[in-house]
């Protein structure tokens, strides 16, 4: 009965990790939303500042991600 | 849902499609077992080989398709390198652009029906982004010495903050391979999975008509669309995944912010 609790624990808890998937989801839009404003009012500079956006987006998306390693984590090793 | 017992053929996992199996035989899967992983990596490597060894074979000044596919792959990594890291990084180019070829070609290998994505498991990633973290670490102390420490001392920010984001640099240093192997992995996986949950949806006319009938068309629908969003985040992964070795490396060759 006990390890039953633990184990609904785990999966709750497992859920409720993926709300950070919204908070990644948030960052993202937000890194190409201004980048897209930047780009539109100098779209010269826009070209050379792509990379610089993909690196925005992976270091935001990293966050979202730790999200679903702490899901990985209570579904399987916990 | 409401006939799920009586066609239990149907039924199936989404994450059975990353077990590794192995190829001969069902024995155990030991160090040397040659599995399902082990294919899907030799087959990626044998498309890289044929496509860069073809690519460049008969050398003309207008190219051949397969030609400017290896010369538009190779100036793409070439300037992303140069671009990112600096010309100071173009000795370590060409490790970078076996990294990203290996991933591409290993996404873009996963994504047909039935085949095995090598990429989406961590154990894959993970020592592709230690070696990365390695090299790079490494490459820091032999290139700057101590100065390599540095790269944790932000001089532009005021004083009494430095230390508190020395501290945050270091945290942030070390979750490097964590996030870097996991980033790659985690997309492969979620998006196929997200495939397989839809097409477990796709018969689902067979088993009860009613519902079936508007469930069937839309997941078929769903399994397209997604398919043509995986296609795009199995480049963008690549992508990111050498853009950030090159952003490391960038830390390595030239420390001090």
């Amino acid at each position: 009965m006990e390890g039953d609790v633990v184990q609904m624990g785990a999966y709750i808890g497992a859920g409720l990790a993926c709300t950070g998937m919204g908070g990644a989801a948030v960052g993202v839009g937000h890194v190409v939303g201004n980048f897209l404003s930047g780009a539109l009012r100098n779209p010269s500079a826009a070209g050379g500042q792509t990379a610089t956006m993909f690196i925005g987006i992976a270091f935001s998306e990293a966050l979202g991600i730790f999200s679903f390693l702490v899901a990985l984590l209570l579904m399987f090793a916990v | 849902m409401a006939s799920e017992g009586d066609s239990k053929e149907l039924v199936f996992h989404p994450m059975d499609q990353f077990i590794v199996k192995p190829l001969f035989g069902d024995g155990p899967v030991g160090f040397f077992t040659v599995t399902n992983v082990t294919l899907w990596m030799v087959l990626s490597i044998l498309c890289i080989v044929a496509l860069l060894v073809l690519g460049t074979n008969g050398k003309k000044t207008v190219p051949s398709r397969t030609q400017s596919i290896a010369e538009l792959a190779y100036g793409f990594i070439r300037k992303m390198v140069e671009d990112v890291a600096g010309k100071d990084a173009l000795p370590y180019f060409p490790y970078i652009m076996t990294l990203f070829m290996f991933i591409v070609f290993s996404n873009f290998l996963g994504l047909i029906p039935g085949a095995f994505t090598t990429t989406s498991h961590i154990a894959v990633t993970a020592v592709m982004a230690m070696a990365v973290f390695l090299a790079v670490t490494i490459l820091g102390f032999a290139k700057n010495g101590l100065g390599f420490l540095g790269v944790f001392w932000i001089s532009s920010a005021p004083l009494p903050l430095r230390p508190i984001l020395a501290l945050i640099e270091v945290i942030s240093y070390f979750v490097r391979p964590v996030s870097h192997s996991i980033r790659l992995a985690g997309n492969m996986m979620a998006g196929h999975a997200v495939i397989k949950v839809f097409a477990a949806f796709a018969p689902m006319v067979l088993i009860s008509t009613g519902i079936g009938l508007l469930v069937t068309p839309l997941s078929i629908i769903a399994i397209t669309a997604i398919y043509a969003l995986e296609v795009l985040v199995s480049f963008i992964q690549a992508y990111v995944f050498t853009i950030l070795t090159c952003v490391y490396l960038k830390d390595a060759l030239h420390p001090h912010h």
